[in-house]
């Protein structure tokens, strides 16, 4: 299982792919870090006399973060495309097929090779606020809260994009319908704002991401945010794995 | 040849939809033989070896490898299966050593002896100038050995070659072909194939399946005698009236080919051979080519396949 994750890691690092989207992810980051800054800089003045005025993890931080949650919906839809979909282009499942290995070791191994990269960008996109700690107090409480909910947040869209790979053997097919459900999961709670009736409503607001990222964000930590992440996870985890499955048996 | 068979094929039967691929199809495979899978594009071979390797669950049927039931104890009974499919499965931007360590890394070869697997691996594929070449770099050729040395990397019981040798140059082929007789050495081999000559070279067993139907199941050598046919060519300078050549005991019909050369159907129990000689020197017909024809394995093959179609459609 993990010789599968670090397989599936070390050939993600043998793409151009990869790197091009790392690079990328990253200088858009900083581009909106340095203009959060800027921000801050210009504003500085004004509040510092206002007691209980939002700070530097508040103004900066905490922004940064919701706006990097976007840059990975975009991306994370690129790195998990492949995923199984093009093993299946290629041919090559059935080397993992006919080894001794479970549907479920062949998931969870693809997995938590993907999952481990964007652990890596998120380490990468967190040195950034971090290096304000050099000349301002952070909040560290708030900042780890935020991290957490912002892996929590890839780590879903990791498993919905293996599970929209594992049912076409066209990457770009996988990319689009992923991006495409992440973005209806971001926007669903949309429908909620106009009121039709308060049930679906809540329905909507309960499985927008976006409800259960903010408050991580805020620094809240509730466990049915947690648990709504975890749920998204092994749901799709599990789709995937009965997906493949039903493979073997056409 | 042991007792038990390695791996034991009862009753498989696949449903494409509702199209039946593989109806009903049975047989073993005994330690150190290679098994050839003989039959024309569509008839079930690869779906065979697929249900084989795991790669696809029969809709009826049992399949034991050594003593495991593949749907039961899928792990146990992978581990004693090489698979080679119709496209090899490979990791294009992996060289050929990574690749192969990540392949016995799956097929749970203990670091210990890691190394040394795949250094065996790769020996006997004929690999040791290319471990560091991408995969994608290679030649189609070199592709397959590395499939091959994927699939024999964990020394397993039984090795499923499906089409080993298409889409491969001759002399690729018959490389491929040197390198399985070496892997028979050590290994049982199933080895699927539309090619005839392929088989008679490199397998003691044939089974020939059509239309999801095993109609065939003997030794090399049965395939053999099948190929035996009733025929003497042979060119006379001087011949004689072809009442002459009737008259020889056993001989049916005389067929002439041009006015010197004749084919001789002859009843499969007398063989006037002898006879035939004996009078062509005494009589002086200047006998210069004497041939037993043989059927060509193609047109066995197409026998075998109208024989039981006619005996399908008259029992319809």
């Amino acid at each position: 299982m993990f010789t599968l994750a670090r397989n599936e890691l070390y050939r993600l690092f043998l793409s151009p792919l990869t790197w091009v989207v790392l690079a990328l992810c990253q200088l858009l980051v900083a581009y909106l870090f340095l203009t959060h800054i800027d921000f801050f800089m210009q504003v500085q003045g004004k509040i510092s006399a206002i007691p209980g005025a939002p700070g530097v993890t508040e103004m900066i931080v905490i922004p940064l973060l919701n706006n990097a949650a976007t840059i990975l919906l975009l991306i994370a839809p690129l790195i998990t495309m492949r995923l199984i979909a093009e093993e299946r282009r290629n041919n090559s499942l059935p080397l993992l097929f006919s080894a001794p290995l479970s549907i479920l070791q062949i998931v969870i191994g693809k997995y938590l090779g993907t999952l481990s990269f964007f652990i890596i960008l998120l380490m990468l996109i967190s040195l950034m606020p971090l290096s304000l700690s050099l000349g301002a107090d952070l909040d560290y409480g708030v900042i780890a809260s935020g991290l957490l909910g912002l892996a929590l947040l890839v780590a879903s869209f990791t498993a919905i994009g293996l599970f929209l790979s594992s049912l076409t053997a066209q990457p770009t097919i996988a990319a689009v319908s992923t991006f495409a459900f992440l973005f209806l999961l971001w926007i669903i709670d949309w429908a909620g704002n106009t009121q039709i009736t308060a049930e679906t409503s809540n329905l909507f607001n309960w499985l927008s991401l976006l409800r259960h990222y903010e408050p991580l964000l805020q620094g809240e930590v509730n466990s049915s945010d947690l648990a709504y992440f975890l749920i998204i996870i092994v749901v799709f985890l599990t789709f995937t794995i009965r997906r493949l499955d039903a493979e073997r048996l056409n | 040849m042991s007792s038990s068979p390695l791996l034991s094929a009862q009753s498989l039967s696949h449903y494409y939809g509702t199209h039946l691929a593989v109806n009903n199809v049975s047989f073993d495979i005994y330690k150190g033989e290679v098994l050839g899978f003989l039959g024309p594009n569509g008839a079930g071979k690869s779906t065979t070896m697929k249900m084989l390797s795991g790669n696809l669950a029969p809709n009826h049927g049992q399949i034991m490898i050594n003593g495991y039931d593949l749907l039961r104890q899928p792990k146990q009974a992978k581990a004693h299966i090489g698979y080679l499919p119709e496209h090899p499965p490979l990791y294009k931007e992996l060289t050929v050593k990574e690749f192969l360590y990540f392949c016995a890394k799956i097929n749970l070869i203990s670091s210990k002896h890691i190394n040394s697997a795949i250094n065996i691996a790769i020996e006997r594929c004929g690999l040791s100038d290319m471990t560091k070449r991408l995969i994608g770099n290679l030649s189609k050729g070199y592709q397959q050995r590395v499939g091959i040395a994927q699939a024999i990397i964990h020394t397993p019981a039984v090795v499923i070659l499906d089409e080993p040798t298409s889409g491969l140059d001759p002399i690729q082929i018959r490389e491929i072909r040197h390198l399985i007789r070496d892997i028979a050495s050590e290994h049982s081999v199933i080895l699927s194939t539309h090619i005839l000559p392929e088989v008679q070279m490199l397998c003691d067993r044939v089974q020939i399946i059509s239309r999801g139907q095993l109609i065939f199941n003997d030794t090399t050598t049965g395939l053999n005698k099948q190929r035996q046919a009733s025929n003497l060519l042979c060119t006379l300078l001087s011949p004689p009236p072809l009442a002459a050549l009737q008259q020889i005991i056993g001989v049916i019909t005389v067929d002439t080919l041009n006015p010197t050369q004749f084919r001789l159907h002859y009843q499969p129990e007398i063989n006037p051979t002898a006879e035939l000689l004996s009078r062509a020197v005494t009589q002086q017909w200047q006998l210069t080519e004497l041939m037993p024809e043989q059927h060509s394995l193609e047109d066995v093959f197409m026998n075998i396949i109208q024989q039981e179609s006619s005996i399908v459609e008259q029992t319809i």
